[in-house]
């Protein structure tokens, strides 16, 4: 979903890039309660894993793919603030160095896969996980999020294009055909999320931010009662 | 079987907070694993993705959305597009490409994260995490 240089007027591109270097000011700020000398690595891991991923377009059928956003992704494993953070960077090297997505539009991009996915994705990951609890809850919680998140972004579009897109288009024509394909994205969105949140919760269960406290503490107490003696 | 008897049991972990499994991989091994499928993902698998426009890119092509799209200020980056220049292989561009974005990617945003981390004074002198659940493995 990277918008290139000339899709978004002048004015449009410097009030998004405002939001955009705001936006990323609080994340600054805001991330140092999520991450501690044990999970800045994988800040790292999770940018690194979502640009890899970025680059696996699936199709989605009728000659046209999608890819991975990730930004729900990165709020359930480094929380909502680092996961802006993440994004971002994603989205600078992108630009920058593999031109994809335009340098004028970088803020425009920040805002639709990172501002947008993360704050809506989070919101639905705590609604679904109030509901579902322990390992469950997060998995389907951040399969729930991802799916919303992908037609929520093309939604930010729309929005920002009524406002300052270069071309005439009809707000109905342009409505339907971004949430037409976006929703079928955001199904590729949630697997792959899920996927990839399930591994990590199966193997490192205390690397995954929001299942802080969301998932009781199992197995290692019960070991350490086998080590006094006590069989089941 | 299990959840009854948890309850009168001490707790070695802080409330709230989730403590890692007695097999689970250590932090490092964990970090390389994670860290090989990335590489491998963006540096082997890639190469078999969907050429097909993505979903913005064919809306933006079937409505007119891109009549005046100007291309990238960076469209000469010898990284461009996936691609590095002067390599011919399709397969040997587009994977060390995605091979140097995952490292760039990895370090800058590991970078960030380490700047605006938490800083507690037990951290520095261990990994007061891992040890209280009694495991000395970083």
């Amino acid at each position: 979903m990277h918008v290139p240089d000339g899709f978004l007027d002048a004015p449009t591109s410097i009030a998004t890039g405002a939001v955009a270097v705001g936006a990323v000011a609080v994340a600054l700020r805001k991330a140092n309660k999520e991450l501690d000398e044990r999970t800045a690595p994988m800040a790292g891991l999770v940018a690194a894993f979502i640009f890899a991923t970025q680059m696996l377009q699936f199709p989605v059928g009728a000659g046209t793919s999608g890819h991975l956003i990730g930004g729900v992704l990165a709020a359930v494993l480094v929380g909502p603030w680092t996961a802006l953070l993440c994004m971002s960077v994603v989205l600078l090297v992108q630009s920058l160095l593999f031109a994809d997505g335009g340098l004028t539009a970088l803020g425009t991009n920040i805002i639709l896969m990172g501002l947008i996915p993360v704050a809506v994705g989070w919101l639905v990951f705590k609604v679904v996980t109030a509901i579902v609890r322990q390992r469950k809850g997060v998995a389907i919680g951040t399969a729930t999020a991802a799916l919303v998140s992908v037609p929520v972004a093309a939604l930010g579009f729309v929005g920002l294009y009524e406002f300052g897109g270069t071309a005439n288009i009809a707000l109905s024509t342009l409505l339907s055909a971004m949430i037409g394909w976006h929703v079928l994205i955001g199904v590729g969105e949630a697997v792959i999320s899920g996927l990839a949140v399930s591994s990590v919760l199966a193997v490192r269960p205390d690397l995954v931010y929001a299942a802080r406290g969301a998932v009781a503490p199992p197995e290692l107490q019960i070991r350490s009662t086998r080590s006094e003696g006590a069989s089941s | 079987m299990t959840s009854g008897s948890t309850s009168s049991q001490p707790d070695p972990a802080p409330p709230g907070r989730e403590t890692a499994p007695p097999r689970s991989p250590s932090m490092k091994a964990f970090a390389v694993g994670a860290l090989l499928i990335s590489l491998i993902l963006a540096g082997v698998v890639s190469f078999y993705a969907s050429g097909n426009p993505d979903g913005l890119t064919r809306v933006a092509a079937d409505k007119g959305l891109d009549e005046r799209e100007k291309s990238s200020a960076t469209a000469d980056s010898p990284l461009a597009d996936y691609a590095v220049k002067d390599i011919d292989n399709p397969r040997l561009s587009g994977g060390l490409a995605g091979v140097l974005g995952v490292s760039i990617v990895l370090v800058l945003a590991g970078g960030v994260a380490y700047a605006v981390r938490r800083r507690t004074p037990e951290a520095d002198k261990a990994a007061p995490s891992d040890n209280a659940a009694g495991r000395t493995r970083l």
